[in-house]
């Protein structure tokens, strides 16, 4: 653990902001090596402040810190990358909105997880060049089954049956046949995209359009990323077109 | 635990509530007014009271107004065609010192912020579209702040009215006046460069 009073550099990415005071904002990043971190941007409200956009939510920024007791100081922000293809599209903001989200809840303060922000930096970057119906779905399965949850989607978890799959239960972990069905209704599409995603074929899931079957993946994606961090997302679908 | 009594901690812990007003300056604040005259107390005191009761929103751009219409809506020297959208009434405060604007406003209390669970609904968007036709508004200003939510409520609003054959502009991003460049981000530079205008008067 780093003394109070250190400066260290670090990259990361933002993941959203709270006003403090007149000016300033306290900026939740998360970082390569030292997990979430809390900052205090000083000045950062101002028109001619001189961090400017580089401290906005998604941009991908080189810090140098100054460790406090709660809350650091950012001292220097260089811009990586601000993903601008985002900022600029609504839809793609919204998406972006939701993996902020979920890994802002599931992201420890100080907790060194470079997997972490190297997947959210991946899903950004393959946001900012193309925007997809399954792009968050894939994002929330890929980080869930990285934190542990992988789902059984051959057979079914009551009785091992691998036929007739057609129903997805949370609780139970996976997908469940016709007999011992529980859970969410889950059709042929959508299962064949679920096995897509977590079997090593995401970039083919992403280039799937957008159906009643990716409608469904995406609608139990945020189910399951709920599920595991025991709160709602406030941000999925909010910017979605009616 | 709290080492004073009663009615001094209650008022440590209501400054305390107001933004921008951390516990050390809510001590601060609180040991002043004790300090001060209890007439220059209560003219604070009353202040406040009177504020709370006599100004709301105003009726149709929800600025503040004492009344039923804001200082700016029962103006009829402003160009009534024409809307400002700002995200709050201090915002209005800061177009008009700039004295380039005749307009009226529209002030939507916030802007989209999908992470902090505030969406259109959260917002003034309905009563901004109801405005539209019954105001004959054919120009709407998009004057959202020049940060990630203000532009998500600018393209947002942008996708809502550009359909209704109305002029939608969004304010201009670019490089402050009296600054210096090296110190601007990339973001805004490369803005101001793609908003560039020609020379020639
Ligand atoms: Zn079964
Ligand atoms: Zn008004």
């Amino acid at each position: 653990m780093r003394s109070k009073g250190a400066l260290y550099r670090d990259h990361g990415v933002v993941l959203r902001t709270y006003k403090l005071g007149e000016a300033d904002r306290i900026i939740v990043i998360a970082t390569e090596h030292n997990g979430k971190v809390r900052a205090v941007a000083k000045g950062v409200r101002k028109t001619r402040s001189k961090f400017g956009s580089r401290l906005e939510p998604m941009s991908h920024v080189a810090l140098q810190l100054y460790q406090g007791r709660e809350l650091d100081i950012v001292t220097q922000a260089e811009t990586v990358d601000h993903f601008r293809a985002i900022r600029e599209d609504l839809d793609r903001y919204g998406h972006a909105a939701s993996m902020l989200e979920a890994v802002d809840q599931m992201a420890m303060e100080r907790e060194d997880n470079p997997r972490l922000y190297r997947m959210l930096l991946g899903a950004l970057r393959s946001l900012a060049a193309d925007d997809s119906p399954l792009v968050v779905a894939g994002f929330y399965w890929k980080l869930l089954a990285q934190e542990g949850f992988r789902p059984e989607l051959d057979v079914c978890v009551g009785c091992g049956e691998d036929a007739d799959l057609v129903a997805f239960d949370l609780h139970e972990g996976g997908t469940l046949c016709r007999v011992c069905r529980s859970g969410f209704p889950l059709s042929a599409g959508a299962l064949d995209l679920l096995r897509r995603i977590l079997g090593g074929q995401l970039a083919g899931a992403l280039a799937e359009p957008r159906s009643a079957a990716t409608h469904e993946v995406d609608q139990l994606a945020t189910r399951a990323m709920e599920h595991h961090i025991e709160r709602r997302l406030k941000s999925v679908g909010m910017l979605d077109r009616g | 635990m709290s080492v004073y009594t009663g009615a001094v901690q209650d008022l440590i812990d209501e400054l305390g509530r107001l933004p921008g007003v951390g516990p050390k300056s809510a001590q601060r604040i609180a040991f002043h007014l004790l300090k001060i005259p209890t007439v220059d107390a209560v003219r604070l005191a009353r202040a406040i009271t009177e504020a709370k009761e006599r100004v709301t929103f105003c009726e149709r751009c929800f600025n503040l107004a004492e009344g039923t219409l804001c200082g700016i809506c029962s103006d009829d020297r402003r160009e009534p065609h024409v809307l400002c959208v700002v995200e709050e009434s201090r915002d209005i405060v800061a177009v008009e010192r700039t004295r380039e604007y005749r307009g009226r406003y529209h002030v939507l209390q916030g802007a989209i912020s999908p992470i902090e669970g505030i969406g259109p609904d959260q917002l003034k968007v309905k009563e901004l579209l109801a405005r539209i036709d019954p105001e004959g508004v054919t120009e709407v200003i998009l004057c959202t702040n020049p940060n990630i939510e203000g532009e998500a409520t600018a393209m947002y609003l942008g996708r809502l009215l550009s359909p209704l054959g109305l002029t939608v502009t969004r304010i201009a991003s670019g490089l402050p006046v009296g600054g210096d460049l090296e110190y601007a981000d990339e973001l805004t530079l490369g803005r101001a460069l793609e908003g560039r205008r020609s020379f020639d008067s």
